[in-house]
């Protein structure tokens, strides 16, 4: 019998760029297996858990980024250290790591860049030589772009070269993600969590430059439970119907209809 | 010890806490979390003839209190549900079961029951007439008294199976729609279903969820299904699950004395997972509080 349910405690609540959050908490994150996954927040006052994905972790400790766009996650920014969320923990499939080969690319498009952080770092930590692409719309509004440089500092023979985007050119190379694309020379697989114009415009993209690269997407739907048992979010697969909150969040881009 | 145990149609139930069809799949999501053996029973996702995708997504929006789905019957279809998810229930479940069946016409509803009747697992067949979110059928059939009507003698004539007819809140007097189904020859009533409702978000300033209307349900709704439990105990002479917002062991003692003999949980096993296992706990002694001896003494006790 597994406790889904934790009670963790607010460590740090803090602005990081326009309207973006990055939370530390402190508890019990043993549910917690592969990158990508992600956890469903009762923040009090509302009626249905937020879920938001799982940007780092580590025994006693987990790390979420979030936008504020709604109420909830207003409440959420107005949180502080010392205050407590009961979260289910662990949800969801996550990325698999074993398909990265040696140069994955990783792409995170605004606040689809969280679950991609701990990516990288899972697959550094194996040594793999990581491209990260990070697209925002404006200056104000890159995050984290430091903390994937970080990554190069490892002792594992991996590496992380990190490239931005943004849209009006304030920050990086102007444009797209896929604007970032011709200066990687090799990719065997990638990954991407961002919204859905980014994801069509990436495989486009990829396709063009050589056919059949093995991707993996992370998706968002809106959820009732997060686990499983209301088949709120379905999506339609080569593979037949899956729920986005247990059979994914992350499907193999072979597999899916965009 | 206080006795919560209860019966539906002679099928004893060790305590009255029923998930609701719809918020527990088949039962696999929540084995996972605790023994679902501690449950009276449940009511597994509503089935079809055909296997569903459901409506278009986004399907779910938050209220207050309370939610809106408009999943739209997405489930496997009967056969797979007999040959692949009814097997798989059997190896962690080992009560009995309660079949909810939908159906688009009555032949489809007759076929569905008819297969369902051949499964020992199945203690009771409940009979969704009440489904907002499907065009054509689901709660055509329970708006209607003649419609329920029909409906109830077409899946009786196939099943020895105690027949529940699921309600829907949608209609202007559930006491006509119960008591045609009760003529029908219905062994039991369900109810509520949830309340046709609307969501729009307004800063695109379009309904939330793709098919704009949804079933609405959770707390929010708590007062109007104990209203239309507390009317249809008055109205036949027939066992009642209470459906609608309950989230608590006061809520279970609140339907039962408005007339039900035992409850369905949905929504609040969406945000707390463990809600059922929690209640069953906290009854007891709720009923010492109360000075509660056995349970099903309460059953419609508001009426005295
Ligand atoms: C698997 C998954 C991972 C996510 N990871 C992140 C993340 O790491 N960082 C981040 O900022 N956001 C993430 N999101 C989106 C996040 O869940 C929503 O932004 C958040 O729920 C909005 O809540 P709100 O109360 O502020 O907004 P409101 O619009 O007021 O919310 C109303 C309802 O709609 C739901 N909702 C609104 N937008 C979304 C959305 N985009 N996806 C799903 N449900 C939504 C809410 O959960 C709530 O039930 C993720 C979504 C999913 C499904
Ligand atoms: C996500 C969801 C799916 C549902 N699906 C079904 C269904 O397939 N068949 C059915 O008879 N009722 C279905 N219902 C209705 C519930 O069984 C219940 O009647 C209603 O939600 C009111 O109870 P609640 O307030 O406890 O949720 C569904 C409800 C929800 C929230």
């Amino acid at each position: 019998m597994i406790q889904l349910e934790e009670i963790m405690t607010i460590l740090s609540n803090e602005k990081i760029a326009a309207d973006v959050y990055k939370m530390e908490l402190s508890g019990n994150t043993e549910l917690v297996s592969m990158p990508g996954q992600f956890v469903n927040i009762k923040v009090p006052g509302f009626y249905l858990r937020r879920p938001i994905s799982i940007c780092d972790y580590e025994p006693g400790k987990l790390t979420i980024i979030y936008k504020l766009v709604g109420n909830g996650t207003d409440a959420m920014s107005k949180m502080q250290a010392g205050d407590e969320l009961n979260m289910l923990m662990g949800l969801g499939n996550g990325f698999n790591t074993e398909l990265s080969g040696e140069y994955p690319l990783l792409v995170g498009g605004g606040v689809g860049t969280p679950p991609i952080y701990g990516l990288a770092k899972r697959l550094v930590a194996q040594g793999k030589k990581v491209s990260v692409v990070l697209g925002f719309a404006s200056k104000q509004d890159v995050f984290y772009q430091e903390k994937f440089s970080e990554l190069n500092e490892n002792t594992t023979g991996g590496s992380c070269k990190v490239y931005v985007a943004t849209v009006d050119g304030s920050f990086g190379t102007k444009g797209f993600v896929t604007n970032c694309l011709d200066e990687i020379e090799e990719i065997s697989h990638y990954y991407a969590c961002g919204p859905i114009p980014m994801l069509k415009a990436l495989i486009a993209k990829l396709d063009e430059r050589q056919k059949d690269i093995p991707g993996q997407l992370s998706f968002e739907e809106r959820m009732g439970c997060g686990f499983g048992a209301c088949v709120g979010c379905s999506i339609d697969t080569k593979s037949g119907y899956k729920k986005v909150c247990k059979d994914g969040p992350v499907f193999m881009s072979s597999d899916i209809v965009i | 010890m206080p006795d919560i145990s209860t019966v539906l149609s002679g099928i004893k139930l060790d305590n009255p806490i029923i998930p609701a069809s719809g918020a527990f799949g088949f039962g696999q999501e929540f084995a996972r979390l605790y023994d679902i053996n501690v449950l009276g029973s449940f009511s597994f996702k509503g089935t079809t003839l055909e296997r569903r995708f459901g409506n278009p997504t986004p399907r779910i929006a938050e209220c207050r209190e309370g939610m809106i789905n408009s999943v739209g019957l997405a489930n496997p279809g009967i056969e797979a549900v007999i040959s692949e998810e009814l097997p798989e229930l059997k190896k962690i479940f080992h009560k009995p079961v309660i079949a909810n069946i939908s159906g688009f016409s009555i032949d489809e509803y007759k076929y569905c029951c008819e297969k369902v009747d051949k499964e020992d697992q199945v203690g009771i067949i409940e009979v969704n007439i009440s489904c907002p979110n499907v065009h054509a059928g689901g709660m055509a059939f329970g708006t209607s008294p003649d419609a329920a009507a029909e409906v109830t003698a077409a899946v009786k004539s196939v099943t020895h199976k105690p027949v529940y007819m699921k309600l829907s809140p949608n209609v202007t007097d559930i006491t006509a729609i119960a008591k045609a189904c009760a003529s029908a020859g219905a062994d039991g009533i369900s109810l509520i279903n949830t309340l046709l409702g609307m969501r729009i978000d307004i800063k695109r300033g379009k309904p939330v969820v793709a098919n704009k209307m949804g079933g609405f349900s959770g707390p929010a709704i708590f007062p109007v299904a104990v209203r239309m439990v507390y009317q249809v105990y008055e109205a036949v002479k027939l066992p009642i699950i209470g459906i609608g917002g309950i989230s608590t062991a006061e809520d279970v003692i609140e339907m039962m004395m408005a007339g039900a003999s035992a409850v369905e949980i949905g929504a609040a096993n969406l945000t707390d997972p463990y809600v059922c296992p929690k209640i069953i706990e906290a009854l007891p002694g709720l009923c010492e509080k109360l000075k509660i001896e056995k349970l099903t003494d309460i059953i419609g006790k508001a009426h005295n």
